[in-house]
């Protein structure tokens, strides 16, 4: 399937390049609507790759990339179920998750994540398995999990690890800080930081530049180059898995669910 | 040099150029929340401008419980 609107996401091919656009209000929150459109996509990936040379992946939301995990819909869903029903529920989605970062990650073509505004949490771990960030000037990255008790779960830390090494990662994900576009692009996060407003437009410029090259050595390439830490992202999963049932977290995501900021557990 | 007044005026001018509330609406002593009427993720695009513009890094938790522009501009001064 070349093109698709979906309710929270949309794709289209042209020329060998396959753009996966992100649209849920507000944010691009990741949830039981935009997981199975995701997983749609990963089947369509597999069929469109040997006919395309680069995946943008961005968003049509001002607001920003994506905000991650729908952390208010999870809690809701999650809070009237029995704790053995819960877990088996949640690992679920994360293993479902994880099937579609594990595909977009591994898939052989160049894949480009096009950020403005917040890429938080699973956002940020949805541009973690892109080969190429291309980052305007109000792009944020952040790992805001352990405010509520929590570790990324989207297979954020053996990623980031992967590309940057451990010292950035304690940072990010130890103190729950965000850290803009320019500050990104100085650890190797971010290959590009643009003007305000264009990241997709450099993104394609570099998706165009990327037909020039040999598509079976650009695959051979990655493959040799970016391996996925498959043991460490299983781990993860069972970390996250054990501390979602501790009380301190879900009395973390209650107030979390009942605020009505945009990110309540920011300052 | 600048001084936490030059820093504070800076700031003021930031917000109000971005925000689009006039500048003599605007006084140190303002909850920026509520004077600009902006949430917690438009206070990060604030934040994302006020590091660009000063060349700083400010991790927001030092933003933690800061709500006005002097208390800011300080939180900025600090970095300078």
């Amino acid at each position: 399937m070349k093109t698709f609107q979906g309710k929270t996401l949309s794709w289209n091919w042209t020329d060998g390049v396959i753009e996966l656009t992100l649209d849920r209000a507000p944010c691009n929150e990741i949830g039981s609507a935009t997981l199975p459109e995701l997983g749609r996509f990963v089947e369509a990936l597999a069929k469109l790759q040997n006919e395309s040379h680069a995946l943008i992946i961005s968003s049509a939301r001002k607001e920003g990339f994506c905000a991650g995990a729908d952390l208010r819909e999870l809690y809701r869903e999650s809070q009237p179920l029995a704790p053995n029903e819960r877990g088996a529920r949640l690992r679920d989605f994360l293993e479902r998750i994880h099937r579609v970062m594990n595909a977009i990650d591994s898939v052989p073509l160049t894949t480009i994540a096009a950020i403005q505004g917040i890429a938080f949490g699973g956002g940020f771990e949805l541009a973690l398995v892109c080969d190429l960030i291309i980052a305007d000037k109000t792009a944020r990255f952040c790992f805001p999990e352990l405010r509520l008790g929590l570790i990324p779960g989207f297979g954020g830390i053996p990623r980031l690890r992967r590309d940057l090494g451990n010292a950035v990662l304690r940072d990010l994900l130890l103190t729950g800080r965000s850290i803009n576009a320019t500050k990104a692009q100085a650890v190797g996060l971010v290959s590009q930081v643009v003007a305000e407003g264009d990241a997709l437009r450099i993104a394609r410029s570099t998706a165009a530049q990327l037909k020039k090259f040999d598509r079976e050595t650009a695959a051979a390439a990655k493959k040799f180059i970016k391996p996925i830490p498959f043991d460490e992202l299983r781990r993860e999963i069972e970390i996250f898995c054990e501390l979602f049932e501790r009380p301190a977290v879900r009395e973390g995501l209650r107030k979390f669910v009942e605020s009505t900021d945009a990110l309540p557990y920011l300052p | 040099m600048s001084t936490l007044q030059d820093t504070t005026n800076e700031v003021l001018a930031l917000a109000s150029t971005h925000f689009k509330v006039p500048r003599e609406q605007l006084t140190p002593d303002d909850d920026f929340f509520k004077k600009l009427g902006i949430n917690s993720l438009q206070a990060l695009d604030l934040l994302t401008r006020i590091e660009q513009h000063f060349h700083i890094e400010l991790p927001d938790y030092e933003l933690q419980g800061v709500s006005d522009f002097r208390t800011l501009a300080e939180r900025i001064q600090s970095r300078l």
